[in-house]
């Protein structure tokens, strides 16, 4: 286990969290377009925005990996 | 006979700021476009161009000007009788850009300025040549006007009057502004030659003042409904000495979440695509080249959509902001 810093496993981890949140949107948004497939474009839009957003926080960790690192 | 590879390096010069233009290399020697390095000093004003480094990072060449001596390390220029390179190693990331003890003022005109002149006057070109197409004629745009139409259409319809309500058309030149210098900067830092390709949205001197003037426009366009928000939020009255501290750092946290969003992104795919394309030289062979090659396409077009996406995620929580600051409505 030589060389393996504990910044980079931060963020591996950080990594994970950004995954599950970003999933979980996308299952909801899934579920949501298959029971309505009218509002596609625009549940489509916020699944973005939110996954945008979700990914800003993961960011946040990997800044801070960067720094410590 | 060649120094080995490294990986770290590559990507530190060609995602941090730089204050020579690293163009290409010609027969084992960097070709660079020098760049102007303007100094504030204990002297006065120092100006000389980059070129006078020879390319040193490693503070080995000293530089004299305007009566004083100087060196570069890490692309931060010292005074040459006050640098200690043991020193300055042992200062974490956060306070290495400020050692303002052995360092003169750095105005220099580096890759990341250079790069902003640049998409500046692209972006002039391109708005005023849109512009003028409309006062021509009265048919429906063609050409650059068509093309841009739809985007500003976007931006206007999708981001600011849903946000600001029936007062967008004041902020409208702001958020057209803040989006399209995004997109632009960040779209040219994905084109890997000369004059493209520094790394301008993912410095994060420039993001932090994208969000500040965010910020700015924010608190100077706060209405009386905004300051009560945050001053005397609807709370039973025991939670408002927790809640008031919460709202106030709220209101610098936002910007401070756009800083750390758009800078994060644009860094990190930079980061990634070197890492891929440094995978070539790494193995060392050139069988591990279109495996490479198709990783650094998929990232390439990922990266494209993060571009475009993070401009308007940029613009659309400045529009969210600037319409708490001046929305009608009390505050919920």
């Amino acid at each position: 286990m030589t060389g393996v810093s504990l910044a980079a496993i931060g963020a591996g981890i950080a990594v994970v969290g950004a995954s599950l949140g970003i999933g979980s949107i996308g299952k909801a948004a899934m579920e949501a377009i298959a029971r309505q497939p009218e509002a596609a474009a625009k549940i489509q839009t916020a699944m973005i925005i939110a996954a945008a957003l979700i990914e800003g926080a993961a960011l946040f960790a990997i800044v801070v990996a960067l720094i410590a690192g | 006979m060649e120094e080995a590879f490294s990986p770290v390096e590559l990507i530190n010069s060609h995602v941090w700021d730089s204050h020579e233009f690293h163009i290409t290399d010609w027969k084992g020697k960097p070709v660079t476009m020098p760049l102007p390095i303007i100094l504030w000093t204990d002297n006065g004003l120092t100006v000389f161009s980059s070129s006078k480094f020879q390319h040193d990072n490693e503070a080995n060449v000293v530089v004299e000007a305007n009566g004083q001596a100087f060196v570069k390390y890490d692309e931060h220029i010292f005074y040459a009788d006050k640098f200690n390179a043991a020193e300055f190693e042992a200062q974490t990331v956060l306070s290495k850009p400020f050692q303002y003890d052995s360092r003169p003022l750095d105005f220099s005109i580096t890759t990341s300025i250079f790069s902003m002149i640049v998409s500046v006057v692209l972006l002039l070109l391109i708005f005023i040549g849109a512009a003028r197409g409309y006062s021509k004629s009265d048919k429906a745009p063609t050409g650059l006007a068509g093309f841009l139409e739809p985007l500003i259409l976007f931006v206007r319809d999708d981001i600011a009057e849903p946000q600001l309500g029936h007062k967008y058309k004041r902020f409208m030149p702001f958020l057209l502004t803040v989006f399209f210098f995004i997109l632009i900067n960040n779209l040219m830092g994905l084109i890997p030659f000369f004059p493209f390709g520094a790394n301008l949205t993912g410095n994060i001197a420039f993001t932090f003042v994208m969000a500040f003037i965010v910020f700015l426009m924010t608190t100077f366009n706060g209405n009386a409904n905004y300051w009560k928000g945050v001053f005397l939020p609807p709370v039973p009255a025991f939670l408002l000495p927790i809640m008031v501290p919460i709202e106030i750092v709220g209101m610098l946290t936002k910007p401070f979440a756009l800083m750390v969003r758009l800078f994060a992104n644009m860094t990190a795919g930079h980061i990634i695509i070197l890492s891929l394309v440094s995978l070539i030289f790494i193995f060392g062979s050139a069988a591990i080249a279109p495996v490479s090659i198709l990783f650094v396409l998929f990232m390439t077009v990922l990266k494209l959509l993060v571009a475009a996406l993070q401009a308007y995620i940029f613009t659309l929580l400045a529009a969210l902001f600037i319409g708490q600051a001046v929305s009608d409505e009390a505050h919920e």
